[in-house]
């Protein structure tokens, strides 16, 4: 397989995922026929291609720099787990 | 071994909008006085379902920014989801920059003991700020998006500077660059510039690249500076006593004034960058860019050679004047203000001499300065004789300190400068009647009491002589006492 057991588990922590050993598995097989697929297309010739950052034919889509205010804190607040005065409350960052 | 230092520096500039750089929620350059997460939306927010859309002036100002550091402006221009997780982070990733960012190949000629020295400029990238955290001591962390959203400009140089007055030089000038652009206040205490330094060392003449410490999160000059030299000095220590270096990321301990290793952030680098697909890639047109080319303000380089030409100073006073914008503009709106014959180079003078020295004793900026219209009336006063030049500096104290105008001090003080002959005839003689031994003593031949005598008139005035005419009737009573 193309991806390592151990590849599969930094990009789990990555996304902090915790997955147990059967789970990292099943996703080392499923990640690696992806990756499979995508090696078949790497393997086509794009040097005639332009780079594609896009599949959507639009660009340049920008705003005036013009202020709104749309929501008030206690709404900002409204669906977070925990609040304390007016903030986000989230468990300690260890600041090292 | 001789060792040299090899720097880098990434700098972080808020541009300073109306509105947030993907929504329009208010930009304030300080957010430190606003209640936490007022100007807050659900994208900025980082609510799922939201859509982000580019701030068309931010990139406008990102382009001056470019233009005005000689980089080339690519025709397409990308943004890039930046993956991490931090608190102060809503989405999970941050709106950066990667393959393909606005501005690329600039420079910054900056002023060495050597001469002027350029530092390349490898890129300028748009991306947005993150909001802040205050830690609260008991296991848990608040959470304020007021700044989250803020666009910045981050600015990458080549790692071409050699010392810690090099990255000085370099820092205090895109700074001065910045203010000149209008891209923000350049206010350092508001946080509104940033750095982070990359710092090797390498035998001195070796072209080799060692490993760095790359030191986060510098808020000042003074702190980019003192950490600087820390890791120079601890770098070259380290590899004299058989050391190794190895890349790491640092930050910077201002009170015990050294950098300490970050540990725990194995995966700081393992970003993932990806192009963003809410965000279609900006087509940047040669048009647009040369319309915002005209829009240039003059910048700092341009100002000191007109400086230099048209008004007859010097490289290092024009230097010092147009440092700072504001400095610059008061400079030229004091001297559009004069109604005397009073000389550019006098003028700088007042500025760079007396005007910084009771700015540095008032611990004030140019703004806390007397207006230009009232240092424009001193200057005239002394100008035109009605006051001296040692009281126009005490004048002008007094203006700093009162707020009150040069003319009104000058009255009410009864600061008027005597020029009249009669008056100071008779004081010059009763100076020396008062001190018949110096008298003796200068016409013996002990020339250098002149000067001690002339100060004797000049406080017998309470330093209101004009000088020039005291010399003349001091010499003339002087000699006729020598006949007599």
């Amino acid at each position: 397989m193309i991806l390592s057991r151990e590849e599969v588990k930094h990009i789990a922590a990555l996304a902090r995922l915790a997955l147990d050993e059967q789970e990292v598995a099943l996703y080392q097989e499923q990640l690696s026929t992806i990756l499979e697929y995508f090696g078949r297309l790497q393997a086509l010739d794009t040097g005639a291609i332009p780079p594609t950052a896009t599949v959507l034919p639009i660009r340049n889509v920008m705003r005036d720099d013009e202020q709104v205010l749309s929501s008030t804190p206690e709404e900002i607040l409204a669906n977070a787990p925990a609040a304390d005065e007016g903030c986000f409350s989230v468990s300690a960052v260890l600041e090292t | 071994m001789k060792y040299e230092a090899v720097i880098g520096l990434e700098v972080h500039a808020q541009i300073h909008t109306r509105s947030k750089m993907f929504c329009p929620c208010p930009v304030v350059e300080d957010t430190g006085d606003l209640p936490p997460n007022t100007y807050v939306c659900p994208v900025c927010a980082g609510m799922p379902g939201t859509l982000p859309v580019i701030n068309r002036r931010a990139i406008e100002m990102a382009i001056k920014t470019g233009l005005a550091l000689h980089c080339e402006i690519p025709p397409v221009s990308c943004f890039a989801r930046k993956s991490y997780f931090y608190p102060d982070l809503p989405k999970g990733y941050q709106i950066s920059q990667y393959e393909l960012p606005l501005c690329v190949n600039g420079y910054l000629d900056i002023e060495t003991e050597e001469g002027t020295k350029r530092i390349r400029i490898t890129r300028a990238h748009m991306e947005e700020d993150a909001g802040k955290l205050y830690h609260m001591g008991d296991g848990s962390s608040r959470v304020d998006l007021n700044r989250a959203g803020v666009p910045l400009l981050e600015i990458v140089s080549e790692p071409d500077m050699r010392s810690v007055a090099e990255v000085i030089a370099y820092a205090t000038r895109l700074h001065s660059y910045l203010v000149y652009l209008g891209v923000n206040s350049g206010d350092m205490e508001k946080g509104v510039m940033r750095f982070e330094a990359n710092v090797s060392v390498r035998p001195a003449g070796s072209d080799a690249l060692n490993p760095r410490h790359e030191i986060k999160n510098l808020n000042s000059f003074r702190a980019l500076a003192r950490s600087v030299a820390y890791e120079i000095e601890s770098q070259i220590a380290t590899l004299e006593q058989g050391g190794v270096i190895v890349q790491q990321t640092m930050g910077w301990d201002e009170s015990r004034g050294i950098t300490v290793p970050q540990r725990g952030k194995e995966y700081a680098h393992d970003y993932r960058y990806f192009p963003d697909p809410d965000l279609p890639p900006l087509e940047i047109s040669r048009a647009w860019v040369e319309e915002l080319r005209a829009g240039l303000p003059e910048l700092p380089d341009a100002r000191r050679a007109r400086f230099i030409r048209d008004y007859g100073l010097s490289a290092y006073d024009a230097g010092l004047l147009v440092a700072e914008r504001a400095v610059a503009d008061y400079y030229e709106s004091t001297l559009s203000q004069l109604a005397s014959a009073a000389e550019p180079k006098a003028v700088a003078n007042w500025i760079t001499g007396e005007v910084f020295r009771l700015m540095n004793e008032n611990g004030c900026t140019i703004t806390g300065a007397p207006p230009p219209s009232q240092l424009a009336e001193l200057i005239d006063l002394v100008q035109d004789g009605t006051i001296n030049l040692n009281t126009g500096k005490r004048v002008l104290e007094e203006m700093f300190t009162t707020g009150r105008s040069a003319r009104q001090i000058v009255e009410e003080r009864g600061l008027a400068q005597i020029s009249d002959t009669a008056a100071l005839e008779r004081i010059v003689a009763q100076v020396l009647n008062g001190h018949p031994t110096e008298v003796t003593q200068y016409l013996s031949g002990k020339v250098q009491l002149f000067g001690w005598l002339m100060g004797q008139v000049m406080r017998a005035t309470q330093g209101k002589a004009n000088p020039q005419l005291v010399k003349e009737l001091l010499q003339a009573q002087l000699e006729a006492r020598r006949s007599g």
